[in-house]
């Protein structure tokens, strides 16, 4: 049974184990529109929390993904890069984006639950 | 009596241009006046911007002049300058441009007063010529994809820089540059790699690559005309992770390997020989081109083929959300307003040679060097390389001074080093220059040399293992166009699809789209001032120095400043520039540790995107919900960071289009905390000749002479951004190897010294003709045109912010979220109907979204203003229509414009309007109708399948069945 958690920057983690599943929100693609492109991160990159993971290409916007941990990139979902309109059908399901191996639960303990997030976006 | 009649009739005479300049005539602005309640102009602008501000002082300018009077003194000074054979080179050569593109592009307004193409639906005919330049790119460099263009060879090397460290997997933080590069490129690289936190290492290429070098730049051919085979050194650089980009001569690849296939990640360089004159230094159009895999980290404006609601093929904007600005303080770039009109010209050049044509002058300018060699050799020189294109390094030795002294005598401008000349030859020079070369540099020789008998024994200088093997514009657009007719035909379609001022008024708020008046632009192909190379000696552009030194005094009289810089050519290079000034100015104070920049939420993107490459940390103040810096806010930050406040960058009038009356006390409260104030000169054309930045307490301005001054928009360029600076700072305006600058300088911006100097002489013209007078005159008429609008449109539109006494400054913004939210009908439709009304849309959703900003300018007469008012009342109305439930949005002409007149014409008209309310909402339009070539576009469907470059003609057939 995996726990999920929240970012400012609208993205969500789902914890496994010791993986975790990040991808972007509901609330993020409806923001960004139509997407159009997506980079997901090479497997075996090491990031920090809050580096530049991924990239998310809408008519509106061009963002990035922030590491939402720290830890080490253990699968990236590779089919997205050719099917980014995913991310607006399915943001937080199949449009996941990569997968990493935690160094440190606390920081994911230390995200935002559902209500938190949930009143973030109605801040 | 009789003297002073006499007087008041010249004085007339020569304000004549005045009311042409200025749209609405007398009684038309009493009549414009009256709807706001004013008595007079002076009355309204009193009412409109702060007192503490105004100019007690009319400016200290010459009175206005006759059209003629300015040209007969201008073309003096063009008499000054002396215009010698050039074969200096360095990345600037004598072309012939093809008389049907200079009148029909360069000198035809349909060209140069269009805008950026933003709606591309108005701008396909453009739009078309810079796909057409980036296929040419690409063919030529051999790479994948190339940008539509960059200012000048010297900035995209260092936008190339910048594009490298992002991109390379070395994470080092050197750029190493051969050695052999133009000169004046290696000094724009070390202006702009210190701030980024870079070190430019100049030095030998086949010497070994620094560890930690993330790219290395190679001139080819190199600077001193060598041709080098770099494959084994960019196999080299490949090896230590680092990229490779080469500075390539596009007429030397008609002939030599191109880049890409020797491994280059990126090819960067000027068009400029393809047909664009000189102008002491431009504008040119710089291209860029790389890998596919780089594709969306490329600085610039991209053209991308995209498709139409009906599935046909149009072309637009591509990857718009990378543009750099966009992504403000994280950007690696501030490249904006580029160089069309000269892509589109030396697009045009391809299109009008085609590639047999381009082969065959490339092959041309090569014999012609390679006989001159011969001859030299045969004389006595030696040469200094054995493989090169069109310039060849002779030694001189102890000939030199005589060389240097013969040349002189026969105006001849060689490239002079120690004991070395260098001669570049190009197009222009024909089989009788080569002798008079040999006649000059013979002296006591006996050798009677003839260009037959030489050549004859001449082999070609370049490697076989070098040639190009590769075709390149081998697509219909380089293949068609080759008689006159045809060419003439081709351009004329292609104008015939763009909305540009020559057919209507264009709103565009915070773009002062202007007349660019025929007198102003007239000097610009006059060939004194477009033939002469920008490091020609000073002795030949006389009369050039003597129209920069004006112009650079009568834009300091306009803004108050001490003095000004000429040499920033687009207004983002300004603000670069005048933030590394303020820099240098705190570092000579030994305060170089300020580094924050303060920046209000609603400046212009290129505002952040500036301040992080000139190296400072960017800090957001927040604005009001009128739109005005958060004082409060303000003041928290200014105390916050009082020990490392560098600046702060404000636009005045704002964004929103007012007059903040807080301004002299931002200005004090920033000066107080050691900062500096940058003002972004956007709005210049709401304080020409009544008030002065450099008077009510800012450090620093850049101009757009693009948008106040005149100079046309160029369909996305050309601009001059030169920046005026109080007596502090003067000190350290850029300086460049080509000019006389203080020891304090700066290092330069742009590749020339002048920046864009060949059109300078359109604002200065622009100044004499409207003398004092006239200018004060059209910032009062452009105040009162923008409160006529919005006084206008204010019963059918909300109009957002408004200063003291309800009024605006020389734009309004009227809010369309009310609208949207209550129909559905959204900004982009407005936009889109507009084109069926004949007009190009009012800035879209900047400075706040869901909003149009319009200025009107003080050109637009009041007959096209109310026309612009009847087309906005009139979507009104047909918006009213959703809200009364006659139709939905999606049923409504809002949601289907533009109509093309395949639309209108189809067998099944099943809509809920009628046709005739399709293409002629108002009856006007019956007697003059643009139509669009193209329906709305699809603006996901091209960045999801991305194409730079002309599509094959299948793609057209396929698209249409």
């Amino acid at each position: 049974m995996s726990e999920r958690r929240y970012t400012e920057d609208h993205e969500w983690i789902d914890l496994d184990g010791e993986i975790g599943t990040v991808g972007i929100t509901d609330f993020a693609q409806e923001q960004l529109g139509e997407v159009v492109f997506v980079e997901v991160p090479d497997v075996g990159k090491v990031v920090a929390q809050g580096d530049e993971t991924a990239v998310v290409e809408s008519v509106k916007a061009a963002s990035e993904l922030y590491a939402p941990v720290t830890g080490e990139v253990v699968e990236a979902n590779t089919a997205l890069a050719d099917t980014p309109d995913l991310v607006n059908s399915d943001p937080e399901g199949d449009a996941w984006f990569y997968k990493i191996k935690l160094s440190d639960k606390d920081e994911f303990d230390a995200l935002m639950d559902a209500d938190a997030y949930k009143a973030h976006t109605e801040a | 009596m009789r003297d002073n009649r006499l007087a008041f009739a010249e004085q007339e005479e020569s304000e004549e241009f005045i009311r042409r300049h200025i749209g609405p005539g007398p009684d038309e602005q009493a009549q414009m006046l009256k709807a706001l309640g004013y008595e007079s102009l002076g009355a309204l602008i009193d009412a409109a911007v702060p007192a503490r501000i105004r100019v007690k002082e009319p400016l200290d300018l010459p009175p206005a002049q006759t059209e003629s009077a300015v040209l007969q003194k201008l073309r003096q000074y063009a008499n000054t300058n002396t215009v010698n054979r050039t074969l200096i080179g360095m990345g600037y050569y004598g072309t012939r441009v093809p008389a049907v593109i200079q009148r029909n592009i360069l000198e035809n307004p349909a060209w140069y007063t269009a805008y950026t193409p933003y709606q591309p639906e108005i701008s396909q005919g453009r739009l078309e010529m810079l796909l057409n330049f980036q296929t040419m790119i690409g063919d030529l460099t051999g790479l994948d994809i190339a940008n539509a263009s960059l200012l000048d060879e010297g900035t995209a090397a260092a936008e190339a820089m910048a594009f490298c460290h992002k991109a390379s997997k070395n994470k080092g933080s050197v750029f190493f540059v051969s050695k052999n590069c133009h000169p004046q490129t290696i000094d724009i690289l070390q202006t702009r790699a210190a701030p980024a936190g870079l070190t430019v290492v100049v030095g030998d290429e086949n010497d070994a690559l620094p560890e930690d070098a993330f790219a290395i730049l190679l001139q080819y051919p190199d600077t001193n005309g060598a041709v080098h085979d770099y494959a084994g050194i960019v196999e080299k650089a490949h090896a230590q992770g680092a990229l490779a980009v080469v500075a390539a001569d596009l007429l030397a690849l008609t002939h030599l390997t191109p880049p890409g296939e020797f491994g280059a990640d990126v090819a960067i360089g000027t068009s400029q020989r393809f047909g664009v004159p000189l102008g002491f230094g431009g504008p040119h159009a710089a291209y860029f081109a790389t890998k596919d895999e780089y594709k969306r980290s490329i600085p610039g404006r991209i053209v991308g083929v995209s498709v139409d609601k009906n599935g046909d093929p149009a072309y637009r904007l591509a990857l718009q959300t990378r543009e750099q600005h966009i992504r403000r303080e994280k950007a690696t770039s501030n490249i904006c307003t580029a160089q069309v009109l000269l892509a589109v010209m030396a697009a045009a050049y391809a299109c009008y040679h085609g590639p047999d044509g381009l082969t065959k002058i490339g092959r041309r300018v090569h014999r012609r060097t390679a006989i001159l060699a011969q001859g030299l050799r045969e004389l006595g020189y030696t040469i200094a390389h054995d493989n090169f294109f069109d310039t060849i390094i002779v030694q001189t030795d102890d000939w030199t001074g005589s060389v240097t002294e013969a040349a002189r005598i026969e105006g001849v401008n060689l490239r002079i080093f120690d004991n070395r000349v260098g001669i570049s030859l190009d197009e222009t020079c024909t089989r009788e220059l080569v002798e008079r070369l040999w006649a000059m540099m013979a002296f006591d020789s006996m050798k009677e040399l003839t260009y037959e008998a030489v050549a004859d024994r001449t082999p070609d200088a370049i490697p076989a293992k070098l040639e190009r093997s590769s075709d390149f514009l081998t697509h219909p657009a380089f293949n068609s166009y080759h008689s006159e007719t045809e060419m003439l035909r081709y351009l004329r379609r292609l104008a015939d699809k763009d909305v540009a001022l020559d057919r209507s008024m264009i709103p565009l708020g915070s773009c002062t789209m202007k007349l660019n008046a025929t007198t102003e632009m007239i000097p610009v192909t006059w060939a004194a001032f477009s033939d002469i190379h920008p490091f020609a000696p000073r002795d030949q552009a006389e009369g050039y120095h003597l129209m920069i030194a004006e112009l650079e005094h009568m834009l300091a009289e306009i803004t108050g400043y001490a003095a000004v810089s000429l040499q920033p050519n687009a207004g983002s290079q300004g603000e670069y520039a005048g933030l590394l000034v303020i820099s240098a100015y705190h570092a000579s104070r030994g305060e170089g540790h300020r580094n924050i920049c303060l920046i209000p939420s609603s400046a212009h993107g290129t505002n952040p995107a500036s301040a992080a490459m000139a190296g400072m940390k960017v800090v957001v103040v927040k604005c009001d919900d009128d739109g005005n810096v958060d004082m409060a806010d303000l003041k928290a930050k200014v105390e916050q960071h009082s020990a490392n406040l560098a600046a702060l960058m404000v636009t005045y009038p704002s964004t929103h289009g007012v007059f903040e009356e807080t301004i002299t006390e931002i200005c004090d409260l920033i000066h107080k905390h050691g900062g500096q104030v940058y003002m972004d000169g956007a709005n210049l054309n709401a304080m020409v000749g009544v008030c002065k930045p450099g008077q009510f307490g800012s450090d620093v301005s850049h101009l757009n002479l693009h948008k106040t001054f005149c100079i046309p928009h160029g369909g996305g360029g050309p601009g001059v951004g030169p920046i005026g600076v109080g007596a502090h700072l003067a000190p350290f305006l850029p300086g460049h190897r080509n000019m006389h600058a203080q020891e304090t300088a700066i290092g330069p911006v742009s590749a020339a010294p002048y920046g864009s100097a060949g059109i300078l002489p359109i604002s200065w013209s622009y100044i004499e003709l409207m003398g004092a007078n006239g200018l004060k005159q059209a910032t009062e008429v452009a105040i009162l045109s923008a409160n006529y609008l919005a006084h206008r449109l204010e019963e059918h539109f909300p109009v957002l912010y408004k200063g003291k006494n309800g009024l605006v400054a020389h734009e309004c913004i009227i809010d369309l979220r009310p609208l949207k939210d209550e129909t559905g009908v959204t900004v982009d439709d407005v936009a889109k109907r507009l084109m069926d009304y004949g007009f190009h849309a009012p800035t879209m959703s900047f400075p706040v979204p869901g909003t149009l900003m319009i200025e009107p300018t003080e050109s637009e007469p009041l007959a096209e203003l109310e026309r612009f008012c009847a087309a906005m009342i009139a979507i009104r109305q047909e918006i009213r229509d959703i809200e009364d439930g006659k139709l939905s949005r999606d049923e409504s002409p809002l949601a289907h414009a533009p109509h093309t007149a395949g639309d209108l014409m189809a067998d099944d008209w099943d809509r809920k309007y009628s046709r005739a309310q399709g293409a002629f909402p108002v009856d006007s339009l019956r007697s003059n109708k643009y139509w669009p070539p193209v329906a709305r576009i699809d603006q996901a469907y091209g960045d999801k399948h991305l194409i730079c470059s002309c599509p094959p003609i299948e793609a057209y057939q396929d698209a249409a069945e």
